[in-house]
């Protein structure tokens, strides 16, 4: 799906990169635990995450994961919006919780990792 | 190539900004992409560690064509048991590290597995030196 759709379901907003809404993503991954995620060799993941600060972000960064979505109205830091802009990441965020945002997507369609 | 870098102890804020330094420069010289990250996760790992655990240290990185080397090394206070802190899921980290999103018990074994040779040097009140070697001719798997 693409992320315009990803934005769609979960009732989302943009933060930043806007502009490339029209990229498809095809694997979602939940977790607070940053180390988990740094376990995964997939790229074109959405990190659907509740964990909102610096680390967040740079793991995304060295994960290749070019889009992160914050459940629970978490508001992500001018400083952590700097560092997605700079690395080309994606930032949605929604009110829904991590269990409401996963289900409705990957009853959309977007793939488990595992 | 050889480049240094300096991490402070306890710096999160600051925590990947060698990683993401390194990152750019494998960038720059056309490593794949797989190699890259590999690579940049095993390092990234491995400054966490040194922001969260020690107190303080030091990544070296060589880059070769053939070839990357990242010796990563910090001034204590050391690990007193290897095999145990290899072992996912098993942690020492404190409340603030978890909050980070770490220490999960999984930094070690997963440096393991993106390194195609990997030595760790520790004890219990010493430094802790990790030294980590990457293939770039297809050594990696998957």
């Amino acid at each position: 799906m693409t992320l315009k759709e990803v934005v769609e379901i979960v009732h989302g907003t943009v933060l930043c990169g806007g502009e490339a809404l029209d990229r498809e993503v095809h694997l979602g991954f939940a977790s607070d635990l940053m180390s988990d995620v740094l376990t995964l060799l997939a790229d074109d993941i959405l990190l659907i995450t509740g964990l909102s600060n610096n680390q967040a972000i740079r793991t995304a960064e060295m994960s290749d994961i070019s889009q992160i979505l914050f459940v629970r109205n978490k508001k992500p830091t001018k400083t952590m919006i700097d560092l997605a802009t700079e690395h080309g990441i994606i930032i949605i965020t929604t009110g829904y919780s991590m269990f409401r945002a996963s289900g409705l997507l990957f009853s959309a369609g977007l793939e488990p990792v595992y | 190539m050889h480049v240094s870098y300096s991490v402070a102890a306890g710096d999160f804020s600051n925590a990947g900004n060698v990683a993401s330094t390194v990152k750019g420069l494998l960038k720059q010289l056309n490593i794949s992409p797989g190699h890259i990250k590999r690579i940049i996760v095993a390092l990234y790992e491995a400054e966490v560690n040194v922001v969260a655990h020690s107190n303080g240290g030091s990544i070296e990185c060589g880059i070769e064509p053939d070839e990357v080397s990242i010796v990563v090394a910090d001034t204590g206070p050391g690990i007193p048991d290897l095999e145990l802190a290899m072992t996912e899921g098993w942690s020492t980290a404190t409340v603030e590290v978890r909050e980070m999103g770490f220490g999960a018990g999984m930094g070690l074994s997963n440096i393991r597995k993106h390194t195609d040779e990997l030595s760790i040097d520790t004890g219990e009140g010493k430094p802790t030196t990790i030294s980590m070697r990457f293939v770039l001719d297809g050594g990696f798997h998957g």
